[in-house]
């Protein structure tokens, strides 16, 4: 077997790069979007120096394959699928996908609004990583996608029932489990709580003026 | 005449040395050769973002240093970043030293972690006897900062929670200056050692490719040859002003993925010692007194004070409405947070992107094809920590 010295093995370079993520750029990038997407979008927006776009279920696929591939965006990377639970709305649910790319370092935010039992396209045939992200929406908001390969619950228990992550799900759960001695196994009940789960509400208005006192001893102690 | 051949199922863990937690593979097997395998994860689970929707930002925090237990303050940084991009805050420049201090000092923590351990899964016991020493030290500096070794909960919303004893700076001072010769001492027992290169060297190969369409990030992104790192591309806190260099692997292999951790380990020393040489005087949190708890003498003398120390610690601060997604280059790569306020004392939703969860994503991957043997070895140099991957 070879031995080779590690040190000539690595190389070290120096990363950094003048295209990092400034305000100019975000509006560059948006109006390029707008510009190569037109109809597919529903909306696009800019805040906190963070783009965000919106399109609707039928050109979800069409969307992605476009970021991904266009020399102008080149999202080459999928970094998460966060789901999120808006019970009250009449869309209750909504994907946000969050992109990357490397080579342009770009972030980009989109985002798909639905109702209830709407199927969604899975992307896992443009981005292979997909897989577990859509499992895990799967498994904790009840979101089923279309022509997943294996669409199983991953984070909960084996034979969980209900989605965790909807609003309407208790923060203690339905089923507790314990090793039963009678039964010499391990068993599920219902939970049994010795005090309701409290939960304060803080909705009363909380206006006072700057904290004086603190910012003038700062500015004498100067 | 034809020979039936018949796969072998095999279940490895969740209770296994060498599954560096509570992983469940399930192996399908051909004699020696992996066919398969199916990770099944979430016996860790604890349903951190359903639990952090139900507290204040301030509560919610040390949820964070439970992720990835083996580097704490690198995952609260990222969700402090967020909260402090929704609201606005400015960070006083002596607290971002001091992030910066003990971020590195987690990402030494994690890597001695994974580089001593990954050695012991391929026979190897003493690196981790010796590097465990080196973390023990490390962990006090933990504790003299925030007062518990592991569950630091030290950075808060606008800054840190205390300030740093000179004697501290002293000693990791000191530290960042014998720590090297322990790297030396560790790779004086690997890096050439035949034995870990032949278990280590061309096993689970990652193209630059197939690294970006897992969605790897970190060392695993790095080790492929890919120029990545989010604390030079899109540098937060102070990493701008500071002079270190990122190791890029070759290979994409195991052993490449180890070169690059005992790299950054040295380059995190280097950064360690800028920031206390240029550690500027100020204060450590921000001066804005709606996020900022008033100080204990204040709330002796000052009616104000004490009422705005009971608002913060019942009600809490409110989060201006919007989403933000803000990521950290933890130890284990990209860790980010996709923080959703609804104008509350409480996150409305909270998305936690762990690395880790797309790295064990890859295993079957990465290991069709290889032996059984494999299996520990390219676990330990995904770095895998079962905290973050299940949340």
């Amino acid at each position: 077997m070879e031995f080779f010295n590690f040190k000539k093995k690595l190389e070290e370079k120096d990363l950094y790069k003048d295209k990092s993520m400034s305000t100019n750029n975000i509006k560059e990038l948006e109006k390029i979007v707008n510009s190569e997407l037109t109809s597919k979008l529903e909306k696009s927006s800019i805040s906190h120096n963070e783009l965000t776009i919106e399109t609707s279920l039928e050109y979800l696929i069409e969307t992605i394959q476009f970021l991904k591939s266009n020399d102008n965006f080149k999202f080459r990377q999928l970094i998460d699928i966060a789901g999120v639970d808006y019970p009250n709305d009449e869309k209750r649910f909504e994907l946000v996908y969050l992109f990357l790319s490397h080579e342009l370092n770009h972030r980009i935010k989109l985002s798909l609004k639905f109702e209830t039992g709407t199927l969604i396209p899975s992307i896992t045939k443009i981005f292979p990583s997909a897989n577990w992200m859509e499992r895990e929406v799967f498994d904790m908001y009840g979101i089923e996608f279309k022509e997943h390969p294996d669409l199983r619950r991953i984070l909960t228990d084996y034979n969980f029932e209900g989605y965790p992550l909807r609003k309407d799900f208790p923060l203690t759960g339905f089923k507790e489990v314990r090793y039963s001695e009678d039964k010499k196994k391990v068993i599920y009940e219902p939970v049994k709580l010795e005090q309701n789960y409290r939960n304060f509400d803080f909705e009363s208005p909380w206006e006072g003026t700057k904290y004086i006192k603190q910012l003038e001893k700062k500015k004498k102690d100067e | 005449m034809s020979k039936k051949t018949k796969t072998l199922n095999l279940n490895f863990g969740p209770q296994h040395p060498a599954a560096h937690g509570v992983l469940r593979l399930i192996l399908e097997l051909d004699g020696e050769i992996v066919k398969k395998a199916d990770p099944h994860i979430g016996l860790l689970h604890r349903g951190t973002e359903k639990l952090i929707e139900h507290k204040t930002y301030t509560q919610a925090l040390p949820y964070f240093d439970r992720l990835d237990y083996v580097a704490p303050m690198n995952q609260e940084h990222a969700f402090a970043l967020a909260a402090e991009k929704l609201l606005n805050v400015e960070v006083p420049i002596r607290a971002k030293y001091i992030r910066v201090i003990f971020c590195e000092i987690g990402r030494i923590l994690s890597h001695i972690l994974n580089v001593t351990t990954q050695a012991l899964d391929v026979g190897a016991l003493t690196p981790s006897l010796w590097g465990f020493e080196e973390r023990e030290t490390l962990m006090t500096f933990y504790e003299r900062a925030s007062g518990s070794r592991l569950h630091a909960n030290y950075f808060r919303t606008g800054g840190v929670h205390q300030d740093l004893p000179t004697k501290l700076i002293e000693d990791i001072g000191k530290f960042c200056k014998t720590f090297p010769k322990i790297i030396d001492d560790l790779e004086s027992l690997l890096t050439d050692n035949r034995i870990f290169k032949q278990r280590n060297v061309e096993i689970g190969i990652v193209s630059k490719q197939d690294a970006l369409d897992h969605s790897f990030s970190g060392v695993m992104l790095r080790g492929s040859g890919v120029e990545w790192d989010l604390r030079k591309s899109q540098p937060y806190e102070c990493y701008r002003d500071l002079d270190f260099k990122i190791p890029i692997g070759k290979n994409g292999d195991c052993y490449d993925r180890y070169l690059c951790r005992i790299e950054e380990m040295r380059e995190s020393v280097k950064i360690i010692l800028q920031c206390i040489n240029k550690l500027p005087k100020g204060p450590v949190k921000s001066v804005d007194g709606k996020i900022t708890p008033p100080s204990r003498e204040d709330l002796k003398d000052s009616m104000e004070a004490l009422i705005h120390h009971f608002k913060l610690f019942t009600e809490g601060y409110r989060v201006p409405a919007g989403n933000v997604y803000t990521s950290v280059e933890a130890p284990k790569g990209e860790f980010g947070v996709f923080l959703i306020s609804d104008g509350s004392n409480k996150p409305y939703r909270c998305k936690i992107r762990a690395p880790g969860f797309s790295h064990l994503q890859a295993m079957n991957y990465l290991i069709s094809g290889h032996m059984l043997a494999d299996v520990p070895a390219v676990l330990g140099s995904l770095d895998i920590v079962f905290g973050e991957v299940d949340r």
